[in-house]
């Protein structure tokens, strides 16, 4: 495939939209798919090869775990590498969160006190990440539940920081924006004013679900993008400009057809602000 | 709370896994932990359902969630590529049979799992047929066949564990027809998916011979020993189509 084509708003892969994703000839996708998934041999590795031959990829990780006081497993960060040279993705990028903890994997994105330990330790695996995969990644926000004491940095601070220090640039989701705003109490469209834009790769954008015992807002990826989520990504766009945009979807799949409707919605924004810039 | 990064993360798991996490009572007395909990676990069960489909089948979406869940909480996945999650599995049903009562439900886990592990299996070198032509009898016998790590095998006593598995997982009637006795299975894996068949006793025992690291002369008098009637030509024949073997070697 054509690498030098600008990406546009692209979608999650997912086994049962294969063959109409593979054939799917629309301008500016690409497809993003989380890098644990293919670690190993067989079908699915295949299953990828062929479709990194006519499309762009991401390998959007799960389990670096980043933000853990350990430096990324050695053998996960050799598959990954291997794994980036056999499907040459266009991004890659991780999240700024924890998951794998004493020889253990805890399969969610947790939380931690951005303190200057942490920032010292998640700098230092982001280099290491970088140095092994021979290449910078991208670093997410997270979406956020607990009111967590102890912090020592404001996120974006932290976040600038850790790009200023390392060199990796941000991935922000929109919605993991949206969600923590409701359930911390804060301004969304004020923390997307006050992201950096110059260190921004890639944009993310989701459905969320409602917890009404909680009144919590989950970044649960298993609906289609909250009209407050679109709002924001538009905001965030004009003053910006263009980012590849990844929409994600993991539960209550619909048909490639409504996902690529949805995705459409995201090309047209990038398309009207590509024009005015 | 003034915890290092580490100390944070043991209180964290520690809560996670309803473990007393004193240091943490600030963030496990929100309602917002749950989510967490909630999340990890789900995670976990829900891996555990894709890699043991049969099982779900065998013993009901309520009761899988309930041992699912039992599971999870014992043993958290060590590896991120959750289809290598449930390893032990099979042998957590195993020590519960007397709450399910099905003495083969842990074997058709096995096999679920051999699934999992020749389905993501690394592509290695093959053995074919054509690598054997112009070799003599002498040649072969003194040659070892190693089984490729894309291959899986047992036998099973005393229930027919792979015809249980295969109408399991496949959703396929269970026949009245269908004798109850002991079966082997064979599973091989390549970049095109997951092949299986049933397997004699003395065809388990010839792969457990090669695995073992013995010639195949002495496999195949192993295997003979097991099953006097074993038609070794024809075994041979399947085991090569389906890809059990890494080339020849005669050290």
């Amino acid at each position: 495939m054509n690498r030098n084509i600008p990406l546009g708003a692209g979608l999650g892969l997912k086994a049962e939209h294969y063959d109409h994703a593979l054939a799917c000839d629309a301008e500016g996708l690409w497809y993003e798919v989380h890098p644990e998934n293919y670690m190993v041999g067989g079908p699915r590795l295949a299953w990828l090869e062929r479709m990194a031959e006519r499309h762009a990829l991401s390998l959007h990780g799960v389990a670096l775990s980043l933000a853990a006081d350990a430096e990324p497993d050695a053998g996960h960060l050799r598959r990954l590498r291997a794994l980036i040279e056999r499907v040459s993705p266009v991004l890659v990028s991780e999240h700024l969160a924890w998951s794998t903890w004493r020889g253990q994997y805890h399969p969610d994105l947790l939380p931690f006190p951005r303190s200057d330990e942490a920032l010292q330790r998640i700098g230092e695996n982001i280099s290491r990440t970088q140095d092994a995969l021979g290449r910078s990644i991208a670093v997410e926000n997270p979406s956020h539940y607990l009111h967590l004491d102890g912090h020592d940095w404001d996120e974006i601070d932290f976040l600038t920081e850790l790009a200023r220090r390392t060199g990796c640039t941000l991935l922000l989701d929109v919605n993991n924006v949206h969600v923590s705003a409701h359930n911390l109490g804060f301004d969304a469209a004020g923390y997307l004013d006050r992201f950096p834009a110059q260190a921004i790769s890639e944009v993310h954008l989701a459905g969320y679900s409602e917890d009404d015992q909680a009144a919590l807002l989950i970044d649960s990826h298993d609906a289609a993008i909250a009209e407050p989520v679109w709002a924001l990504y538009r905001h965030l766009i004009a003053r910006i400009g263009p980012r590849p945009t990844l929409i994600e979807r993991d539960g209550n799949l619909p048909a490639f057809a409504e996902l690529l409707a949805e995705r459409a919605i995201a090309q047209a924004t990038l398309n009207r602000t590509g024009a005015l810039s | 709370m003034n915890l290092s990064l580490g100390q944070f993360q043991d209180a964290f798991v520690d809560a996670l896994y309803l473990r007393p996490a004193p240091a943490l009572e600030s963030l496990t007395g929100q309602a917002a932990f749950a989510v967490y909990r909630n999340t990890v676990l789900s995670g976990c069960v829900e891996a555990l359902r894709a890699n043991f489909p049969s099982i779900e089948t065998l013993v009901g979406p309520g009761w899988m969630h309930d041992v699912t869940r039992a599971y999870a909480q014992q043993t958290p996945p060590e590896d991120p590529r959750l289809i290598h999650y449930g390893a032990t599995f099979p042998d957590f049903l195993q020590a519960l049979q007397t709450s399910h009562d099905l003495p083969y439900l842990a074997d058709v886990a096995r096999l679920d799992g051999y699934w999992c592990e020749v389905f993501s299996a690394e592509e290695e070198p093959c053995l074919t047929l054509a690598d054997l032509a112009g070799m003599t009898a002498t040649d072969l016998a003194r040659g070892h066949l190693t089984p490729r790590c894309s291959v899986r095998w047992q036998w099973f006593e005393p229930h027919p564990a792979y015809s249980l598995w295969r109408v399991s997982r496949e959703d396929l009637p269970w026949s009245p027809e269908q004798p109850w006795v002991a079966e082997g299975a064979l599973l091989s894996g390549d970049s095109d998916g997951v092949s299986h068949q049933p397997l004699d006793r003395g065809a388990c025992t010839f792969l457990d011979a090669c695995a073992a690291g013995h010639s195949l002369q002495v496999a195949s008098q192993l295997a003979q020993q097991r099953q006097p009637d074993l038609d070794f030509s024809d075994l041979l024949g399947r085991l090569l189509q389906a890809k059990a073997f890494r080339p020849l070697t005669f050290a």
